[in-house]
């Protein structure tokens, strides 16, 4: 660069070279050449490599025959089936595996938290040593000790555990009743949809009327009604005036066999059974921070202002502990999507093992494969961290 | 006067009579903290009850039952000996030597034995806040270590010491090698990363955003998967990248970004005034960072860089996946060994390196609370 003749006399004393503009300018091309010139060489190595070994670059391998069987599908899928089919395979049985894990390790993780804080001697610390345990293990020797400790030495099928109501366990899985609809299954549907609609309706509307006129309706009840007993109500309905919408088939113990029944494979069962328990721990450490947040005032001042306790707790401190225990808890809910990954060492076809692990090494589509998977794993936690965002901005206390 | 002589009025105060049995000692305390309400009898009952179920097999299989010595299957055959048997400890024993350095040629174990001695006298030198020259420690630990550690194990005929290729290492010399090289690596990069991400370069801030959050964004597996996969793609013909050092460079890079973002909020939590104060000075960008901000801002974050490190160290297992002889691997490989089949083999190689991740991660985490607890110091009531 020819700097000295460009700069007018008066503008500055000192050299355009310590200029922080200008320096700032120089580094910033700096480094935009720099990571241009490593994307260079890497793509152009990648191509020559590419070209050497014949593999033809591109999505085009998608839509071509996958060849290999998957051992749990939610969508109808063989070995004709095409890559791209055999994508959508995996990612819903990630996605499935990680809504159940998140529901149940809210559920486990919650009551850890809450047993920790219990003034009950025994109750906090058993919770304790859950806590620690569970959170000082690596997750990968978690699932290996689910899957091959635990589930593998389970008796085989001739001599299935029973666990009552329907629910049989042996090495080949759990196998749970099969619900079978029936051609009317769908009004038992619209009406937990009607009801969903309505508890949120009336949710709303207890809401105005309280801020308007100070009544009070038992908001919690009704939505319960609502969601739960009318779909029950239009079931038994339905099961007196025709025939029973929503059936179970019960799997049933047989000389040499289950019969019978829904298979879950004990891949998702591992690998579940290790989701909850790892993330319950981190669960409860977050929502254990979360109340002791809650200064004692809080629930003091509500006292003073003549609250009872079930109150207080409802209006007082659930909703600020609330506002502390949401970001983490979310966070560890892309934890364990994320986590659902390490799949791949016990075998359970989500959407690594399938896409990263078999398609990959059957097609050698390297840089294809990598980078769809990245960008699904990339989209939910920037969908999640979106929406965090938005509840923050929400939810955060207003400040001067 | 006749008023006053009816009154009577105590010159001494009277003894207090000790509180009932009821609310002091063993029995009160039980009382209290166990039975203190209905519910809480409740819990206390069923708490025991599950502890009653759970505790007695967990203990007989891992202590009373267990087989401490043998030098095959024989030794943990319930239909052998004739009683049952709980954890296999001799198994543990007899591949103990493997567990800790895979297939390191024994007459050159020597070296990894001084590698963990070299790496212990490091980590004691950063760890110990009160260490003497702790700033040569860190020189030590950032540079001389691993310098050295790298010529020690490789080895070289230039230096007397006969190579060892990176397939015959394993065990726990490879989870302590990955964990410390991610460690090592990630701290810089985390603080560049960490700089980069508050820079008023907008350039450089999306650069370090994208990679930051791209990284965080996608699960470890993906990204050890990529390095093994692709890495070789990046690189010209020819060219190939040792099995070992391909998940290195994976668990650096993932590492990077979780260090940079517990340091990002370091930096966020030093005054502003801090930072003014060295510009009104006259330090530029570097200095300013270099004696002000970032011993301040690493201070603070000692306890966030220490849990990072429990999750990377947690992750190490992860290699396993990709190929790397680490421990889990090891304990894979020597739990189907037909020459130790024995029911209970799997489970003992399990709680081996359960105990192993447990004092490791659990003792971190001790330390990174008791930090955090002194350099709140300041601020307690």
């Amino acid at each position: 660069m020819s700097t000295t003749a460009t700069v007018p006399p008066e503008s500055s004393k000192a050299s355009m070279l310590y200029d922080p503009k200008v320096r700032g300018l120089v580094y910033q091309g700096a480094l935009v050449v720099g990571i241009g010139l490593l994307f260079y060489l890497a793509t152009t190595n990648a191509i020559d490599n590419l070209r050497a070994a014949r593999i033809a670059s591109g999505f085009g391998f998608l839509s071509s025959t996958s060849g290999f069987d998957v051992n749990q599908t939610l969508v109808p899928y063989n070995a004709t089936s095409t890559y791209g089919q055999a994508f959508l395979v995996g990612l819903l049985n990630t996605l499935l595996v990680a809504v159940i894990g998140c529901i149940l390790a809210t559920f486990l993780g919650f009551a850890m938290g809450i047993a920790r804080l219990s003034s009950n001697w025994i109750v906090a610390k058993t919770a304790m040593v859950y806590v620690e345990v569970i959170r000082n293990l690596p997750l990968l020797l978690q699932l290996l000790f689910w899957y091959i400790a635990v589930l593998r030495p389970l008796p085989d099928a001739r001599n299935s555990v029973s666990m009552g109501a329907g629910f049989f366990l042996n090495n080949r899985g759990l196998f749970v009743p099969r619900p079978l609809f029936a051609a009317d299954a769908w009004l038992v549907w619209a009406a937990l949809a009607v009801g969903i609609v309505g508890s949120v309706a009336f949710a709303v509307f207890a809401r105005r009327t309280q801020e308007q006129t100070g009544k009070q309706y038992p908001v919690v009840l009704t939505s319960l009604a609502l969601v739960l007993g009318l779909p029950l109500l239009v079931w038994l309905v339905l099961g007196l005036v025709t025939a029973n919408p929503i059936s179970f088939e019960m799997p049933e113990q047989q000389r040499f066999n289950l019969r019978g029944g829904l298979q879950v494979i004990p891949e998702f069962v591992a690998l579940t059974l290790g989701l909850v328990v790892y993330t319950s721990g981190f669960i409860a450490e977050v929502v254990r921070a979360g109340i002791l947040a809650v200064s004692k005032g809080q629930s003091e001042a509500a006292h003073a202002l003549g609250l009872r306790s079930g109150p207080t707790l409802k209006l007082v401190v659930i909703p600020q502990a609330m506002r502390v225990i949401i970001p983490p808890l979310t966070s560890q809910y892309l934890n364990l999507t994320k986590n659902s990954s390490l799949a791949v060492a016990i075998g359970y076809p989500d959407l690594v093992q399938v896409f990263m692990g078999t398609v990959l090494n059957q097609t050698g589509q390297a840089i294809e494969c990598v980078a769809i998977t990245m960008a699904v794993y990339l989209t939910i936690s920037l969908i999640t961290s979106a929406g965090m965002n938005i509840y923050n901005s929400r939810k955060a206390l207003v400040e001067r | 006067m006749a008023v006053q002589s009816l009154s009577f009025i105590r010159t001494a105060p009277v003894e207090a009579t000790p509180p009932p049995t009821a609310v002091r000692g063993p029995v009160g305390w039980v009382r209290e903290n166990l039975f203190s309400s209905p519910l809480n009898i409740a819990l206390t009952l069923l708490v025991a009850f599950l502890l009653w179920i759970a505790l007695p097999p967990f203990l007989r299989f891992m202590i009373f039952d267990a087989v401490w010595t043998g030098s095959d299957r024989n030794a943990c055959r319930e239909d052998v000996i004739g009683r049952p048997v709980g954890a296999c400890w001799a198994f543990v024993w007899d591949r103990l030597s493997y567990f800790v350095y895979g297939s390191y040629p024994p007459a050159e174990r020597w070296r990894v034995d001084t590698f963990f001695a070299l790496l212990t006298v490091g980590a004691v030198w950063m760890l110990w806040l009160k260490a003497p020259r702790r700033g040569l420690g860190a020189a030590y630990f950032f540079i001389v270590f691993p310098v050295l550690s790298f010529l020690l194990l490789t080895g070289s005929e230039r230096i007397g010491l006969p190579e060892v290729p990176t397939a015959f290492w394993g065990g726990i010399l490879v989870t302590i090698i990955v964990s410390v090289v991610g460690i090592v690596l990630s701290l810089p990069f985390g603080v560049l990363l960490a700089l980069g991400r508050r820079s008023r370069l907008p350039v450089v801030r999306l650069a370090s955003v994208t990679f930051i959050e791209v990284v965080r964004g996608v699960p470890l597996i993906t990204v050890l998967i990529m390095a093994n996969t692709m890495l070789p793609l990046f690189l010209p013909a020819g060219m190939s990248v040792d099995r070992l050092l391909r998940p290195l460079v994976g668990v650096a890079l993932f590492a990077s970004a979780y260090m940079a973002e517990v340091i990002r909020g370091g930096l966020q939590a030093v005054p502003k005034g801090q930072y003014e104060g060295a510009m009104s000075l006259g330090l530029g960008y570097w200095r300013m960072m270099y004696f002000i901000v970032l011993p301040q801002a690493l201070r603070i974050v000692i306890p966030g860089i220490v849990n990072t490190f429990i999750g990377l160290f947690k992750d190490t297992t992860l290699v396993s996946i990709v190929g790397l002889l680490d421990l889990v691997r090891t304990i894979e490989a020597s739990r189907v060994d037909p020459v130790w089949a024995a029911p209970t083999v799997s489970m003992t190689g399990y709680a081996f390196a359960g105990l192993f991740y447990f004092v490791f991660c659990y003792g971190m985490s001790r330390y990174s609370l008791m930090v955090e607890r002194r350099l709140a110091a300041g601020q307690r009531r």
